[in-house]
Order: C-alpha cells, then structure tokens, then sequence
C-alpha cells in the first residue's frame, strides 16, 4: 500500500524492520533493556497524582516557550552575547557544518572532542570533520562504542543499547591498542577511560549539544551521566555547543521541573551524576574553562514544523527517549530500523516532517497506535494524535498544507480501497448484504490474497459466524428505535 | 443514576466475527432493568479510514452512524476501541464542520461496556459456573482512551469460582492495530507471538478482553500455534457464566 515515487536510495523501513526482527540477539539486547529502562522510570514515579502534576508543569512550561519562541531566541542571544559568547544562526546541517569548520579553522584546531549531541548526528558532523582533517572523537563512552564501529546510534540517549556486553568486550579487543578481551564492564570502562583522558588534553576544541538554553541568563544547560560533558566543554581552550531552536527555555526556574522529568524518565534517574550550567567563556583571572564559547543554532526543518500549529507541540520534546523505551514496536526491531537519526516515535513524528511525507510516508503508519508513548509522553506531546495527522497529511493533505512533501504518501489502490470501504459502510442494505457474502464466498478466497496472506502468515483466517448480532437481535425481538 | 433506556451499538468486528459477545452485552444491560435500543441502521463507527488518514470517508460514514442515535440516551459500545473512536476522535473528526457541535453532544453519550456495568448501573454478578483460571487483556485503546483498568476487573472478581491470572505484560498491545497488521505483518506477527506465549504462561483456559479486534489477532494467532486457550469477550464470559438456566 506504498504511493510510487520513492527513489532507490530512500529509506526502506518495511525491509529494515522485518530483517531486524531476524536478528535474535538484537531483539534479546533491546528487550532486557527496555524492560530495565521502564521498571527504572516507573520506579520513579510511584505516584500517579505527582506523575501527572509533574507532567503537566513541563508540559505548560514547554508550551509557553514555544509560544514566545522567536522573542525567547533573540532574548537568548543577546544574553549570551553580553555574557561573552559568539552566537551563530544555521537553517541547514550544511550551514551548521561550516560554522562548527570555520571556528576550527580559525583555531588550527584538527582534533575535537564531542560530548553526546543529536543535533551533531543531525548534520552527521563527524563524517564532515573527517572528510576535511579533523579528528571528532566521542567521548560519551555509549557514542565511543558505536563510533568505534562505524554504526550510528540505536537510542537517542543510550546510543550503543543494540550491543550487549561480548559484542563490545570483542570489539574493544580488536580496535583499541592494546586492550585484551575482557568482559568485566569495570575494565572495558577503565580502558576507554584510558584512551578519551589523553584526548581530553590533546584537543583543541570540544563540542557538546545542549538539553536547555535559558533565555533571561543565556545559560546552556547540559544533562550527561560520565563527565565527559564537562571534559569536552571545559578541558580544551574553545567549546562549540551546538543546539535545535526549539531547545530554549524562558526563565531560569524553568530548569528544575524539566530536569527532574527529563531524568526519570529517561534512565530512572532522580537526576543525572552531572548538570552543567555554561553562562561564559573564562572570565580574568580564573585558572580553567574555555577561553571562547560559542553556540550554534540550527533550524534544520524547525521552523516550518513550528508554522503548523497542532504539529508544533512535536517540537516540544525535551529528548529524553522514553517513547522509545515503552514503544512495543521499537522495542521489538531496535532504532537502526528506522533509518533515521531520531528513531521511534518522537522519531515517526519527526522525521516525517524534517525528511518530508515522500520518501517517509510510511513511518507514521509503522505504529499500532496503542498509546504507550503519549501516555509516558513527559512533557504531554499527543505522539498517536500526530501520527494520525501525519497519516492524513500523506494521504489527503488539507489545502494550504506546510507539511514537506504533504500528500506524498498518496496511492490510487488505497484512496480506491476507501472509497469502496465508504459505500459499504455508508449504506446499512450493502453493508449486510457483503457480511452475507462474507460468510458464503469468503472461505473461497484465495488463501494468496495480499492483504490475508500478510493476516495469515501469523493468524488463522477469521470465521464470520453463522449469524451476525444483525440477525441475532431481529430474532430476540430487540427494538429498533 | 441509571437510565431507563441506553443505545447499543455493537461494532462491525462484533456484528461478523463475535455476534454472541454483543448479545451478551444487551443481555447483561437488560438484567440491570435497562431497555436497549439496537439501530439496524448501524454499521462501523469508522475508525479504519480515520486511523489511515482518510478522514472525508471517515466523516461520511460517522456522520450516518450518529444519526442513529436522535434520542438523549447513553450509547453503550461492548469496545474501548470503537467506544473511544466515538467519544475522543468524531469531535476531532468534524471539527471545523457544522456538525461539530452535535459530535461533541454524541460523543459526550458515548460509554464502554464494562465501565457503564460498574460505573452507572452497579452490577451485581452471582457465578453459577465451575471452577475457572483465566487471563485478561487490556485492549490499549480501552485503557488508554477509556480509562479502563479496574472495571473489568471488578466485574471478573465478583466471580467466585473464577481465578484471573495476570499476564507478565498486560499493559503491552497484541499487535493488532487495525491496518498495521498487514502493512507490517512482521512487526504484528512478532507482537502477537510474544502476546501468545505470555497467555500460554499463565496455563488458563481462556484469554478475556473487552475488544473483540484484540480476540481476532490473540484468538487467531492462538488457533495458529494449535493452542487450546479459547478467546472470549469479556460481556460473553460474564453473561455465560451468570445467566440463570
């Protein structure tokens, strides 16, 4: 039921999900950790009223910095401009590559240290420092794993979560310089312990993304778990941090409510083992910190997701993957699926929208719409409700749509399947008059029909019993009106 | 307070697939002393095409089910799933259309089965059955979009003879999820597997929900692997088991 048009390159989610549900360990590694994931953050919320009066209280403070976005920005970067930052604007990861480039350049800087950021995965920043001599090391051990291997991240917040504890005891074995096999976590954590200290002191540059910026103080505030976020903004003498616009908050006293739903919901955590509040460069006559700080601003797609009102509240999503966690269908195939850089559904609903509805139409249909991720949902972003818009927005886009690629999803067979599921629905006389002709003829279709052999593969085929509730309340006398 | 007469609208998957759960439900509304009302006019309250995008025929087909249901009576529906399609998505569904307003007073009719049993009639259940092990499925949309969670199970533990196994993940959806169970039949069939093993588990008899779409997909996967467990709505176990013979 896929619209044509699609190019060979495009993302193919039907072939990448089914080859991920073949892969027995991936699923084994992805279902111990999401169970241990959600028995953390429920572990964390045990009160149901609280739960609900934390939610709401990120919620409303998400929403009134959407609602004053654009005056929120610029407040930010005045702030952070007299607080002696260098504040750069980026609507594409092409314009943001650059900005993160030049700064390197103009510092001689050919080695930078990251902390974990998505926004950097956004604009696939280490392939383009590498493709022009710079080395970009992650330094957040989950980030180090993968890029170790070559392999993008499966989590937003636990990035390595697809590899179980032999995958990376072999992989460290083979990629670093003189570590032994080893499955002890005390030890693999020792030696990558080991290489990053070295780099902390050898870079040049470090560059971190941002969970909140803060509008009235322009400070930036960063959640990490290992000090490798404090390493790579304070160790090397120029910290780039690098944000999505939707990422700033209005006042200080936001900060508090969001951390401690960002936290436990993501990991179980009351709060992470390090909060870094970065206000300014390093001031006179203080010993450490970067010596220039400057925040780079990306757009990415933002903006126009922001001019739709209802799809909006995507972007008040502060990242903390627990739609991934308590989703039974991530959970089942693993984020590298998804072919995207943000995976379930935060990322159904983005993706969608930043990559547009041609070539990712049928992400927003990859969910059964069970409601786990809206009801877990910390800051009350309806993820299902927009799913079904997105679904719409592919199929019959309204008029004046601003959706990228809005009507992409279109297919002539299921607007004709529609049309023919109307008419049956919409007369009482045909519609039982098909469930007659379901019980007479039905047991004689074609077992190779599209949609029932994908029934069932798994399923035998339902039986339409002898007599319909139809027939059965005309027999027991029950009235019409 | 309990009404005098209620509407019931039974479901397409009900009407074809499970008429003597819808029975069981008018059943059990009338030994309350409620008169039921069934339209013959009704068909499926159009979650399909909503569920797809497809809302002009979703509106076309919502806009001649409520037209059904003239009188100032509750609509009784034996499904969180269509229950909630009617009272949470047909405002959504015509929002910006004159027929807003009267899709907001329907919808404001519209109750679950199970909870109207519990919440406005206060049905008192006496077992007249063997001995029993179920388990029980929440249907994701009757949970979610109902809020039903202890009503079934206030009902089930009225019954005396009857031992209700929880499942390991009874919070988890089967699979089923209309159109996404043949568009990713891989990613449903996985769902559903795990669904099955976790019924097969609890070694009971027979599997209960309150959605008769979640009983196709559990019910059908069971019959596929050969399993004994039977799939039952709940209305149909309830009433079987407390009907005086």
């Amino acid at each position: 039921m896929s619209a044509d048009g699609a190019t060979p390159s495009a993302p193919d989610f039907h072939a990448a999900s089914s080859k991920a549900l073949l892969d027995a360990p991936l699923r084994a590694n992805f279902r111990r950790a999401m169970d241990g994931l959600m028995a953390k953050r429920a572990a964390q919320f045990p009160d149901p009223a609280e739960w609900l009066a934390l939610r709401a209280q990120a919620a409303s403070i998400r929403a009134r910095s959407l609602a004053k976005l654009p005056e929120l920005l610029e407040t930010l970067e005045k702030k952070c401009v007299a607080n002696g930052l260098k504040v750069h604007w980026a609507e594409t990861t092409d314009e943001a590559n650059a900005i993160v480039l030049g700064i390197l350049r103009g510092h001689g800087a050919t080695r930078l240290v990251k902390g974990k950021s998505m926004v950097s995965e956004e604009m696939h920043l280490n392939d383009f420092l590498e493709e022009n001599g710079v080395e970009s090391l992650e330094t957040d051990l989950g980030e180090y794993i993968i890029q170790l291997d070559h392999e993008t991240p499966s989590h937003i917040i636990m990035p390595a979560i697809h590899k179980n504890k032999q995958q990376i005891a072999r992989l460290f074995g083979q990629k670093i310089r003189d570590a032994v096999y080893t499955e002890d976590v005390d030890a693999l954590t020792a030696t990558a312990r080991r290489v990053l200290r070295q780099k902390f002191l050898e870079a040049e540059a470090g560059l971190s993304g941002v969970n909140m910026a803060v509008a009235e103080t322009g400070t930036l505030c960063l959640v990490e778990n290992e000090g490798n976020g404090r390493m790579s903004t304070h160790v090397p003498p120029v910290h780039i941090a690098v944000m999505g616009l939707e990422k700033v908050v209005e006042r200080l006293e936001d900060v508090p409510p969001l951390l401690t739903v960002l936290t436990r919901s993501a990991t179980g955590q009351p709060i992470s083992t390090y909060f870094n509040m970065i206000t300014a460069p390093r001031g006179p006559g203080e010993k450490d910190g970067p010596r220039e700080v400057h925040l780079v601003i990306l757009d990415n797609g933002r903006s126009r997701i922001y001019s739709d009102p209802e799809l909006q509240v995507t972007l008040r999503c502060i990242r903390c993957g627990a739609c991934m966690n308590h989703c039974p269908v991530y959970t089942r195939i693993g984020g590298h699926a998804y072919e995207a850089i943000y995976p379930g559904p935060i990322g159904m609903i983005l993706t969608p929208q930043t990559e547009g509805l041609r070539v990712r139409h049928e992400l927003p249909h990859a969910s059964s719409l069970c409601h786990a991720c809206t009801e877990i949902c910390p800051v009350e972003i309806p993820i299902t409700r927009l799913l079904v818009r997105l679904r719409k927005e592919g199929a019959q886009p309204p008029a004046g749509s601003k959706v990228l690629d809005a009507g992409g999803g279109r297919s002539r067979l299921e607007d004709l399947a529609w049309a023919g599921w109307q008419a049956a629905h919409e007369s009482p006389l045909l519609y039982r008059a098909l469930g007659t002709a379901l019980r007479l003829f039905g047991p004689l279709a074609p077992r190779g029909l599209p949609l029932l052999s994908a029934w069932t593969k798994s399923r035998t085929v339902p039986k339409r019993a002898k007599k319909t509730l139809h027939d059965l309340v005309r027999e027991k006398g029950v009235p019409d009106a | 307070m309990k009404p005098e007469a209620v509407y019931f609208y039974g479901t397409c998957v009900v009407d074809l697939f499970f008429p003597e759960a819808g029975l069981a439900g008018i059943e059990l509304l009338r030994r309350e002393g409620v008169r039921v009302i069934f339209p013959s006019g009704q068909t499926c309250c159009a979650q399909p095409a909503f569920n797809c995008g497809y809302h002009e025929e979703a509106r076309a087909v919502a806009r001649g089910q409520m037209a059904l249901f003239p009188k100032p009576l509750p609509v009784v529906v034996p499904s969180g799933s269509c229950a909630g399609m009617m009272k949470h998505h047909y405002p959504d569904l015509f929002e910006g259309t004159p027929e807003h307003a009267p899709a907001v007073a329907f919808a404001a009719r519209v109750h679950e089965l199970t909870k109207f049993l519990v919440d406005v009639l206060g049905a008192r259940l006496t077992d007249r059955g063997g001995p029993e092990k179920v388990t029980w499925h929440s249907s994701c949309h009757g949970m979610r979009e109902m809020g039903l969670e202890a009503e079934p199970k206030a009902l089930l533990s009225q019954l005396s003879n009857v031992t209700v196994v929880p499942l390991k993940r009874e919070r988890e959806c089967c699979g089923f999820g209309g159109t996404f169970s043949v568009r990713y039949p891989d990613i449903s069939a996985a769902m559903v597997a795990d669904k099955i093993a976790d019924v097969a588990a609890t070694s009971a008899s027979t599997v209960l929900s309150a959605d008769a779409a979640c009983l196709l997909n559990i019910g059908g996967a069971l019959e596929k692997t050969g399993a004994e467990v039977r799939p039952m709505h709940l209305a149909e176990f309830l009433w079987e088991r407390t009907r005086e013979r």
